[in-house]
């Protein structure tokens, strides 16, 4: 960006950096990459006490200036002056959580040893004080020989001072910290953990108080051998009945507009080429995917909830020994949980697992984890055929099913786990080994940041990548026009193409519109219900009704037999890699080699699996 | 004793760590948590599967995951066993 100066956030690991990130700059953020790596950019703007624009970064959470992973590597780069696409940054505010200075305070030593223009943020007072903690602040201050100043970036508390600190670092009105040169061997490590501790209990006053133990009593439930798994499981199924349940009323509500729009254009357009193209193209492509934002933000709520109160960690505490039965450890249960979202941020994730085999087995498995563009194919064929009953008191046959996919996908990511780790990538094997940070309340307004976040890359996707597939769909699918006698679709360019494709797919129940919904599946997987959408409106024009107005729900039940649709959902448990993924496979393993073979095993997993499910089904007579 | 064999709720003192069982990496991590000789741990829970991982508080503030494989490289004196308290 132009010259301004620049501010690096830096700080431990959940030390609540990204919270007071978001306080210091609000929603207004840029959030991109370092160049030539995957680790994520994050920038905003700041107003100095006197108005003047700064930017801020935030740099990713690290231990010390001794990378354990490339995040922590840019980190360092980034402080040292180092990083390509960065410039060193002026000054560095660093956000140290109050409750453990013993453990923090290194880093934060480390990074006022650079002798850079430093401030300190002291985060979570309020917890240090609930957990009978008191720091004192202008000791601390004298012992670090920077400022320090009190912050709770949850609740917002600390932002004048901050402002306060860094203009006077920024006008240059302190003293920068003496620069000390570092080695980063063990045993400067160990001087400094060993300073750092002195320190921390020379500023720290402890009272006893039960309060602290909060942490711990939760822990002790949430952790238990037998209640932990079991809350755990709860957990995951409580998110998946969420995002069905939660989601019909503004489902329902978008799909009203995206009709009222159509009939819109049908009353303002005349018949022909242009009313075609927005109706049938447009309208029902983008709109058939746009609906299920809610689907996808309920998941995201869930998914930032349960990051920003701790439990994540927990649950990849309970994993872990499963995961290390796969060859993965509790590390890779966090991309992969994230790949529930969405496998791209997933696979960008497993940057965190050191071990390279370990990392490149769970970006491999990392697409079986169903992601929420899968959400809208399930969505649409399970609400067709699946009958919405209840099988038990709260439970729907229909969230059952739903939930029968995803564990359809866990099963097969385990197992192909355990295959990779026994041929192809066998050996070393890293431990798991992290902090648990502290339960506590997230902020809705980080929570809402985040949600927002999602929610514009996803509408960007419909908006780009979507909207261009469905309208070329649109395109292959009316053209050329037919002559008399004969189907729009027959006659179209890509329902010549998807005859090929059907040759391949009709042993295991599949049509040619399904064949058709599989090419363009392939820019992004809920382009295939925007694909079934097109290709169903056309075929409706043509058999000379008003195109279709009843759902697409509907319009599936009465030409799907119900093997075809199992088939279906089975295919999309394992198989279509949307192009962004692949992409980010092949920027996280440096090469096409890796990505090549993921598209190879996976598609033949999932014509095996379609298969499998449309003759069984077909045998069961169903 | 080693850390994976203390038992829960029990505290001691880090008496020594063999950092060349680690490797350089697993090494490397440990010792940025804050593993460090003198440094006083207590072990709080288990993993369901096996006992492992298990949630180690180091120092008086941070609570850290380990499995045991790692924790058999970390040496105690043992301070107080919880059966006996």
């Amino acid at each position: 960006m132009s010259g301004l100066p620049l501010v690096a956030v830096v700080g431990n690991p959940n030390a609540g950096k990204s919270a007071l990130f978001n306080m210091l700059t609000g929603a207004r953020q840029r959030v991109g990459n370092y160049p030539g790596v995957t680790v994520e950019r994050k920038a905003g703007r700041f107003a100095l006490a006197d108005g003047r624009p700064v930017e801020l970064v935030d740099l990713p959470g690290a231990y010390s200036l001794d990378p354990s992973s490339p995040d922590e590597a840019v980190t360092r780069d980034v402080v040292q002056g180092t990083q390509t696409g960065e410039r060193r940054p002026d000054a560095l505010l660093i956000v140290l959580d109050a409750t453990n200075l013993d453990n923090h305070l290194r880093f934060a030593l480390q990074l006022i040893d650079l002798g850079l223009p430093t401030a300190v943020a002291l985060n979570m007072v309020d917890l240090a004080e609930r957990d009978g903690l008191t720091v004192d602040r202008a000791k601390l201050e004298a012992e670090l020989g920077v400022p320090v100043v009190e912050t709770v970036a949850v609740r917002r508390r600390g932002l004048d001072p901050v402002r306060e600190a860094l203009t006077d670092l920024l006008d240059g009105a302190r003293p920068r910290p003496a620069k000390r040169e570092a080695t980063a061997t063990g045993d400067d490590l160990v001087q400094l953990q060993r300073r750092a501790r002195a320190i921390a209990r020379a500023a720290v006053a402890e009272e006893g108080s039960t309060a602290r133990r909060l942490s711990h009593v939760l822990d002790r439930v949430l952790l238990h051998p037998l209640a932990g798994p079991l809350i755990l499981i709860a957990v995951m199924f409580t998110m998946f009945q969420g995002v069905f349940a939660w989601s019909e009323a503004p489902v329902g509500w978008l799909e009203g507009l995206v009709g009222f729009a159509q009939d819109a254009v049908r009353g303002a357009v005349g018949e022909g080429f242009l009313r075609s193209l927005l109706v049938d193209g447009v309208l029902a492509g983008v709109g058939s995917v746009v609906v299920f934002l809610p689907q996808i933000l309920i998941l995201f709520l869930f998914i930032l909830l349960l990051e920003g109160s701790g439990y994540m960690v927990r649950a990849a505490f309970i994993m872990d020994k499963l995961m290390a039965r796969a060859g993965l450890s509790g590390r890779a249960f966090i991309p992969l949980l994230s790949s529930f979202a969405c496998a791209v941020p997933g696979i960008m994730a497993t940057r965190t697992i050191e071990e390279p085999r370990d990392r490149l087995t769970t970006i491999l498995v990392a697409p079986l984890m169903t992601c929420s563009a899968r959400l809208p194919v399930y969505a649409v064929v399970i609400g067709a055929f699946i009958p919405a009953r209840e099988v038990g008191p709260g439970v729907g046959l229909q969230g059952l099913v739903l939930f029968g996919l995803y564990v359809a996908g866990v099963v097969g990511a385990f197992l192909a786990a355990v295959a990779l780790r026994g041929t192809l990538l066998r050996g070393g094997s890293q431990g798991f080994m992290m902090e648990m940070p502290k339960y506590q309340l997230p902020h809705w307004r980080d929570v809402a940041l985040g949600l927002w976040q999602r929610a514009a890359i996803f509408l960007k996707r419909a908006g780009t990548i979507i909207l261009v597939s469905t309208v070329v769909l649109w395109a292959l699918l009316s053209f050329p026009q037919p002559k008399p006698g004969e189907s729009a679709l027959d006659a179209s360019i890509a329902g010549k193409a998807a005859k090929g494709i059907e040759v391949l797919v009709r042993p295991i129940g599949f049509n040619r519109e399904i064949a058709l919904a599989l090419i363009p599946a392939m820019a992004a997987r809920e382009v295939a219900v925007a694909a079934l959408a097109t290709a169903y409106s056309i075929q409706d024009s043509a058999d000379g009704a008003e195109p279709s107005e009843e759902s697409m729900i509907d319009n599936l039940r009465g030409r799907w037999s119900l093997p075809t649709a199992l088939a279906f959902l089975m295919w999309f448990v394992f198989a279509p890699q949307c192009i962004s993924t692949v992409a980010v496979a092949r920027r996280e393993t440096n090469g096409w080699k890796w990505p090549a073979f993921m598209l190879g095993y996976l598609f033949g997993l999932a014509y095996l699996m379609a298969g499998l499910t449309y003759w069984g089904a077909t045998a069961l007579g169903l | 004793m080693r850390l994976d064999q203390l038992p829960l709720r029990s505290r001691a003192t880090v008496s020594a760590i063999d950092w060349a069982h680690l490797g350089e990496a697993d090494a490397r991590r440990l010792r940025n948590l804050g593993f460090d000789e003198g440094v006083e741990v207590q072990a709080l829970h288990h993993g369901p599967v096996g006992r492992d991982p298990m949630a180690v508080r180091l120092g008086n503030r941070m609570t850290v995951a380990i499995r045991r494989a790692h924790a058999r490289a970390v040496s105690l004196a043992v301070e107080e066993v919880a059966s006996a308290a």
